[in-house]
């Protein structure tokens, strides 16, 4: 297709160039004043680890955090095996009864304000006494990140070339086999994407996670929020940045787990 | 029948599971907010008098439907409050959609005109803040907005304003942050669509004798409808129910429906109430969500 | 010249025509239907061990479909497929003594060359010692020693087609089926390769079976090409017959270039037929098959057949039965070996005739606007039923 060079106006060159200092600078600024050594949030007072060593300290913070990682672990590896499945349901399945109505169950939470998933969870868990907490929270963000596992990898499998399983079925192995010689390898990098994907949504997500789960049990997100109501400090800064950290963490292993498995030039879009 | 066939049966068993989670937590859970809806208040824990009672038998059932209620739904339309929350929605919901189509379109565009090898890097870093949390963004801006902010303190500096502006809880912050959250979905939308187009189309339209601005908006646009439509849809809906964004960062004396939903239910402990807006919410954005699942599936299964 | 009865290959590994022993392969009235799209329609043909077979046809003709029913990633809705006498229509495909060379190759991204070619063989259960053997032995055979650990990625085209057709080859198949193999690689490497594929066949004594729309391709490589239009196998025949004898307008005209004279057959003795046209007058064909009923025919012959001078050829014992007709040349298109003419007839009707260029020097060519006498034997003439 495109080999050759399109022309980069200078019109392309400014307002991409604004367009990443826009999404960046908020975040630079957050993480550098993380560790500014004043009380004061806009005042520069220079470098100190100060907030981090308070954070440390305040146990309710790390509770959260811990409560947090542990979700977004749990839902996001049942949310990987369940949006895989899915995937592979629709991408490979043809046409099966039920297939608009569970397509359209996959693709609507994407998009669906999380005030309504919310709530209709909680309604659920109430109507089954369920005791809210840890468990519940995992089951909504499951629910929730299983959708964009499922396009993640969707999309991967329907970019694929389908002579690829059938020269491994001409050269003997049997459909299912063809499938896990030559196609599981092949999307693993999607996998890898949709299990990050899923991670930092739970680790993300407030809104679900303050209606499904219950009282002694806040996320990391809902403790935040309810520091940040009662205005900014510097401790909120450094978890912030922790959390970005963390984040950017997950991203460099899974791409780098991505580039090992998969192959040369084929990048695993995360999205 | 052809040899594809013999995938079919075990990647329908591949189905099971997710579609028996997703029924069970997806569309069952409406199917509670859709009945809680329709039933009393009460001061008790949950607080909501059951509609059905299936251990009653039959006639209780029957019963239990005749006294389902419309009081709710009536509340929501006789008060302004509701009214007035839906209408601040969807008007903040439109107004900061074509904020980001504005924004996001030359940036995407930006991206697609990039050296082939650069498009993956800077895909990359137009999706790497929508890896980061959501609400750490917004208390970034908060960072920079409030009184004794970086913003102000620059303007100040430049002697631009003489004494520190009112940016938080303000409208104008709120459109901030709604399009700093949601510039990555409309760009990677418009982004696929404009990489994928082929670049001699833009040159025969040159060649045809057509100026930058007609190759752009008499070719390179219409092509990129698509995008356009999945990146519009793809932020208008959820912001719509956004309850974050306004609640942080907008003044309180005029709520988005979502803050209205919240409202409802952690504040004064409604539950139905809280059941009904919702129910409305959803009825009001069943037609951009029928329309955003017809885009996604074709989407997905053009590649087929 | 020669008739077609005539046009049968010197003595090789097999003559049609000779049922010796039963067909390796034997393809019965296999039909296909996509909805109500009718791609195979009734396919029936018959594949000797040994043959290099090529499915010759426009895209859409239904070529690949069938290939497919050979393969096993479709199932025929009507009809038999039997290898070695025994029908493989319902028989899945890792489960066939066949192997097929992908179109786009299917080389696995995430594999190197050497398990790209013996993946196949790993499935067979053979022992690592063996597999080791027979990649090298592929390797030798397709002479791509050396790249065994490069990624299908970090090869050049040429080089991707030729670890395709090892990996294929690999577990020495009954039948090879390829899928357009050449189509993505240049017309110079394309012709080098197909030389290549005739000699690993050749060498391996193996049935080879190739689709190509190509019919150049076709004519090189294969024994025996098989047309097909529109799900329908048209005719079967070797690629000199297909050429002299097509046996439809239809195929003289895919295959090659041909000019075509519409008329009616006014007297006919013994095989010489006398056809009267419109756009050339009367014209005198020699048809030894007795096959033609119809009296609307048409008269085709090739134009390297039609030879051009200034006077006509001299008139000797046969000249008489020569057809000559008068015209003007209107555009003359070198093309290194070989010449081609248009030629303007009295009637208006143009033909192009096609000259051999045997000397550097250009004493006979013919400018535009030269009056020239345009003759071919009746010999060189082919007669199609309308």
């Amino acid at each position: 297709m495109a080999a050759r060079v399109r022309r980069l106006s200078r019109f392309n060159i400014v307002s991409l160039t604004l367009g990443l200092v826009f999404l960046y600078l908020p975040i630079v600024i957050l993480v550098v004043f993380s560790f500014n050594a004043s009380r004061l949030v806009t005042v520069w007072g220079g470098w100190s680890l100060r907030w981090y060593r308070e954070l440390f300290n305040d146990s309710a913070m790390i509770e959260a955090a811990w409560m947090s990682l542990r979700v977004a672990a749990t839902s996001a590896s049942i949310a990987t095996l369940l949006g895989t499945l899915a995937a592979v349901a629709l991408s490979r399945g043809e046409g099966f009864k039920g297939r608009t109505l569970f397509s359209g169950m996959l693709y609507a939470p994407l998009v669906m304000p999380e005030v309504i998933t919310g709530l209709s969870l909680l309604l659920l868990f109430v109507a089954i006494n369920a005791e809210r907490g840890f468990w519940t929270v995992t089951i909504a963000h499951t629910t929730l990140t299983m959708c964009f596992v499922a396009v993640v990898v969707q999309s991967r499998l329907g970019s694929l070339d389908k002579s690829l399983e059938e020269a491994a079925m001409d050269l003997g192995c049997s459909p299912p086999r063809a499938f896990l010689a030559v196609t599981r390898p092949l999307i693993v990098p999607a996998i890898v994407a949709g299990w990050m994907l899923a991670f930092t949504l739970s680790l993300d997500d407030l809104v679900i996670a303050s209606f499904t789960t219950g009282p002694g049990a806040a996320t990391l997100p809902i403790r935040i929020y309810s520091e940040v109501r009662l205005g900014v400090k510097p401790e909120i800064n450094a978890i912030c940045t922790l959390v970005i950290a963390l984040i950017a963490v997950v991203i460099i292993v899974a791409s780098l787990v991505a580039k090992l498995s998969s192959v040369k030039g084929e990048s695993a879009a995360p999205l | 029948m052809s040899a594809r066939n013999i995938f079919t049966r075990p990647a329908r068993l591949a189905a099971i599971a997710p579609y028996l989670w997703m029924v069970l937590f997806f569309l069952v859970p409406f199917g509670f907010v859709l009945k809680i809806s329709l039933s009393q208040t009460v001061i008790a824990q949950p607080p909501y008098a059951p509609v059905f009672d299936f251990s009653a038998g039959w006639t209780a059932l029957k019963a239990a439907f005749g006294a389902l209620s419309l009081d709710n739904f009536r509340l929501l339309v006789s008060d302004d409050l509701y009214v007035l929350s839906y209408a601040r929605s969807l008007v903040v919901a439109l107004a900061s959609t074509a904020m980001l189509l504005l924004i996001g379109y030359p940036i995407a565009y930006g991206m697609a005109r990039l050296p082939r090898r650069w498009q993956p890097v800077a895909m990359m870093l137009v999706i790497v803040p929508f890896w980061t949390s959501f609400l750490i963004r917004i208390y970034a801006w908060i960072n920079i907005l409030q009184h004794d902010g970086l913003l102000n303190r620059v303007l100040l500096a430049l002697h631009v304003v003489s004494q520190p502006v009112v940016w938080l809880s303000t409208d104008s912050a709120m459109y901030l942050g709604i399009v700093y959250s949601y510039l990555p979905f409309m760009i990677l939308p418009l982004y696929a669509t404009l990489a994928k187009m082929e670049p001699a189309l833009e040159e025969a339209g040159a060649d045809l004798g057509a100026s930058p601005f007609e190759v752009f908006w008499l070719v390179t646009f219409p092509l990129s409808l698509p995008g356009v439509g999945a990146g519009v849809l793809l932020c208008f809906i959820p912001i719509v129910g956004e309850f974050v964004i306004p609640d942080l960062l907008a003044g309180s004396d005029s709520l988005m429906i979502g803050q209205t939903l919240w409202l409802e239910f952690f504040t004064n402990k409604d539950w139905p109430v809280a059941s009904a807006v919702a129910v409305v919410l959803l009825a009001v954005l069943l037609l951009p969500l029928l329309v955003y699942d017809r885009l996604q599936r074709r989407q997905l299964e053009e590649a087929r | 010249m020669v008739a077609a009865a005539e046009l049968a290959p010197p003595t090789g590994a097999f003559e049609p025509g000779k049922a010796v022993e039963p067909p390796l392969l034997r393809i019965e009235g296999v039909a296909k239907n996509f909805g109500s799209f009718r791609a195979v329609n009734g396919v029936s043909l018959d594949i000797r061990a040994g043959e290099f077979f090529a499915l010759l046809g426009p895209s859409g003709c239904g070529k690949t479909t069938l290939l497919r029913m050979l393969a096993g990633f479709e199932t025929p809705d009507e009809g038999r497929i039997l290898l070695d006498g025994r029908d493989i229509a319902r028989v899945l495909p890792h489960e066939r003594p066949v192997n097929m060379m992908f179109q786009n190759y299917a080389l696995f991204p995430h594999l190197n060359v050497r398990d790209n070619i013996a993946f196949g063989l790993k499935r067979a259960r053979m022992s690592r010692a063996e597999i080791a053997v027979r990649v090298a032995e592929m390797m030798a055979l397709v002479k791509l020693e050396g790249l065994e650990k490069r990624k299908p990625d970090q090869l050049s085209g040429g080089q991707r087609q030729r670890v395709a057709l090892a990996r294929s080859l690999a577990r020495r198949p009954k039948l090879l089926l390829l899928d357009e193999p050449l189509a993505a690689l240049d017309k110079k490497l394309r012709e080098s390769t197909q030389i290549e594929l005739m000699e690993v066949q050749r060498r391996l004594g193996m049935t080879f079976i190739i689709v190509t729309h190509d019919q150049e391709e076709a004519m090189t490589v294969a024994n025996r090409i098989g047309v097909m239009d529109a799900g329908r196998l048209d005719q079967v025949a070797t690629p000199r017959e297909l050429y002299e004898a097509p046996n439809s307008r239809w195929i003289a005209e895919f295959v090659g270039d041909i000019n075509l004279f519409q008329g009616e057959v006014t007297s006919r003795v013994q095989s010489d037929l006398t056809i009267a046209t419109r756009e050339a007058g009367t014209l005198t064909a020699s048809e030894p098959h007795s096959a033609i009923s119809k009296t609307m025919v048409f008269l085709a012959v090739r134009p390297e057949k039609i030879k051009l001078s200034r006077h006509g050829p001299a008139a000797d014992g046969e000249g008489s039965a020569i057809n000559r007709l008068g015209g003007v040349v209107t555009d003359v298109s070198y093309l290194g070996g070989t010449t081609t003419y248009k030629v303007k007839l009295d009637s208006g009707v143009v033909i192009r005739s096609s000259m051999a260029n045997t000397t550097r020097l250009d004493k006979d060519s013919h400018g535009p606007g030269q009056r020239v006498v345009a003759w071919f034997t009746p010999d060189d003439c082919v007669v199609l039923e309308q």
